[in-house]
């Protein structure tokens, strides 16, 4: 036998981002902590709703950028000077604006090479389950429909009060979503 | 920035760059229909068709260069870099356009970049991948190519970062790897439409692979935003130094007509004329084919003619700089350049450089002609012509006659540089129509942004 796993949470289906966003804003007034939304494209209201500013991201591209500056004048400058010093022209070894665009290159292809394996780790991605996905209709997340999901890890869940919570905000549907 | 009719301080007037009456569902199925449909239309497979048997060709080109080396092609002494170079720069050049529409119109908030951005972006992938074939082919042993990249070897040598050449590896590598980057990122949330309505479980696997779990979290989203910003922050000074660094392989040397300071910004803008004139011969044909103006409206192909229009009138700056410089230096070698270029052994070919890039765009400055498709094509197949011809007359009228007389040749392509060259259309032409049949041509998550239900509607 199977053992029974507890409920992933409760997910309301909404048909327009007006009536989403406003959910999101009384999720959380309603003191709920452990939810999240779902949205078929990128809505800056339902981001402020759920009170993101900002990210890691920015800087960890920083940090990626400049690692990737000092590796490639490492490298340019071991092999040139160090370890195979050429002479060509009787120009100085560490001609370093010869260099420059070397280093820029670098810079970018670290920074770039960070801000997507960022995104995606800080995202948790890629990811092989989600129990969200076990709700039929979720499947409308990806194309027209707008979803919230209270997870039952809240402190304040409870199956029965929080569905009728989320039915009181939604016109669509309201429905459980299994582990 | 436009003193027509403002609407309020934050938001200028804009023309609709997305047909009327459509919906979330409308935009999801019209676009993804094109990769679900189980029939291609017949334009697809005569495409594919054409764009396969050069593909072959290029094979054929290629085996025989590689079993017999350089000396099929018509390359001698001085004229060593010919065909091989000028297909480079083009290819080159074209994919600048793709970077160009995804990521400094994304930065500049022009609402139209978003239904041409993915196509152009793959433009952009294809374009580079036959680009990158010709510095690999060229150097007659293609098997140690990789001699061009810093590794520890045994041979305990290393390249020199002071040449343009390797300049140009890092250039072309770090286009070609951030590129197929900010392609991809743009396709997860698309590849997970694909999954979600995937009626064959093959393909949705298939599909829900590369999605990679996108789930369209609000947490998601706005990390992905994030990051999309900043790969097109990148992208943009990436895309000015690629082809400025290609510029550098000419401009480091001494040769009269390469010589020049001119090269890097002249360079660009050329890159970015010859990407859109293409980007437009994919669009045109692709909006009739599948039955998009929806999306690639008139005002979509009367932008990117104004783009051209700019551009071209820059690349025609340069080209009059370029004759100005050589009057103006007293340097005998410039001059005889300028002046073998116009009326020498290769004068035609300059002059027809000249109806393409130069005349020829003069009709884009009437609104009919940027919104009329057929006049559009025309055009667009006369500046893709011309900036090959440019290549041809930097490479080839540069060194056939350089400093000694008695080292002057002329340089005549056989029928393998001919085939190579065609060979990678068709490499192109099969990558785009593969493309266009397994994967989204249009963001479906941007274009669901631009649909009037997307606002929310203020109410407190």
């Amino acid at each position: 036998m199977k053992p029974v796993l507890p409920l992933h949470g409760v997910m309301a289906e909404f048909d327009n981002p007006t009536e989403f966003v406003a959910a999101i804003h009384a999720v959380k007034s309603a003191g709920y902590e452990g939810f999240d939304a779902y949205s078929p494209m990128p809505i800056e209201e339902a981001a402020e709703a759920m009170g993101l500013h900002g990210n890691k991201l920015p800087l960890m591209v920083l940090c990626g950028g400049i690692a990737g500056f000092c590796c490639g004048y490492a490298l340019a400058y071991w092999t040139g000077v160090i370890n195979y010093p050429l002479n060509i022209g009787g120009r100085p070894l560490h001609s370093w604006p010869a260099y420059i665009p070397v280093l820029f290159e670098c810079t970018v292809l670290f920074a770039a090479l960070t801000a997507v394996f960022g995104m995606l780790g800080l995202n948790g991605l890629p990811k092989h389950y989600h129990p969200v996905f076990n709700v039929e209709r979720f499947a409308l997340a990806s194309r027209s429909r707008f979803f919230v999901c209270i997870e039952a890890t809240d402190p304040k869940f409870d199956l029965e009060d929080t569905k009728r919570f989320l039915q009181s905000l939604t016109t669509v549907e309201v429905s459980e979503v299994q582990p | 920035m436009d003193s027509a009719p403002v609407q309020s301080r934050q938001r200028p007037y804009k023309p609709p760059v997305l047909g009327r009456g459509q919906t979330f569902d409308t935009v999801t199925d019209q676009i993804s229909s094109v990769v679900d449909r189980t029939q291609q239309p017949r334009a697809w497979w005569i495409g594919f068709g054409i764009g396969f048997v050069l593909l072959n060709l290029l094979l054929v080109c290629v085996s025989c260069l590689f079993a017999w080396g350089t000396g099929i092609w018509g390359v001698n002494n001085p004229v060593g870099w010919a065909f091989a170079i000028i297909n480079f720069v083009w290819w080159i050049g074209i994919g600048h356009a793709g970077t160009l529409i995804s990521a400094i119109l994304l930065l500049l908030r022009q609402d139209w970049r978003t239904s041409i951005n993915r196509f152009a972006e793959a433009m952009t992938l294809f374009a580079v991948a036959c680009a990158g074939i010709f510095p690999i082919i060229h150097t007659g042993r293609p098997w140690v190519a990789y001699w061009l990249l810093p590794y520890p070897g045994t041979m305990m040598v290393w390249p020199n970062f002071r040449s343009p050449l390797v300049w140009d590896v890092f250039a072309v590598s770090t286009y070609a790897t951030v590129s197929a980057l900010f392609w991809f990122v743009g396709l997860i949330p698309d590849l997970a439409t694909l999954r979600d309505r995937a009626e064959n479980p093959i393909a949705a696997r298939i599909y829900g692979t590369f999605a990679l779990g996108w789930r369209g979290s609000v947490r998601h989203w706005h990390r992905y935003e994030t990051a999309y910003l900043l790969l097109a922050g990148l992208s943009t000074p990436l895309v000015i130094s690629v082809h400025s660094i290609v510029s550098f392989d000419f401009a480091v040397g001494v040769i009269p007509g390469w010589h020049a300071t001119i090269f890097p910004p002249y360079f660009v803008a050329g890159a970015i004329y010859a990407g859109f004139a293409m980007v437009l011969t994919i669009a045109i044909p692709l909006r009739r084919m599948y039955d998009i103006k929806d999306y690639i409206t008139g005002q979509h192909l009367d932008y990117m003619a104004r783009v051209m229009l700019a551009t071209g009138l820059m690349v025609c700056y340069g080209y009059l700089t370029e004759a100005f410089f050589a009057l103006y230096s007293a340097n005998l070698f410039e001059q005889y350049m300028i002046q073998n270029r116009m009326f020498g052994p290769y004068t035609s070919i300059y002059w027809l450089l000249i109806l393409c890039n130069g005349i020829s765009i003069q009709a884009l400055w009437f609104e009919r002609v940027r919104r009329s498709p057929v006049f559009l094509f025309i055009i667009c197949m006369f500046v893709n012509v011309g900036m090959w011809l440019e290549r041809f007359v930097i490479v080839v009228t540069s060194l056939h006659r350089d400093f000694m007389p008695s080292s002057w040749f002329m340089y005549y392509p056989t029928i393998w540089d001919i085939g190579t060259f065609v060979g990678t259309l068709g490499l192109f032409i099969t990558l785009l129509f593969l493309f266009i049949r397994f994967l989204p041509m249009i963001s479906m998550f941007e274009m669901r942004t631009l649909v009037p239900a997307a606002e929310v509607k203020e109410e407190h």
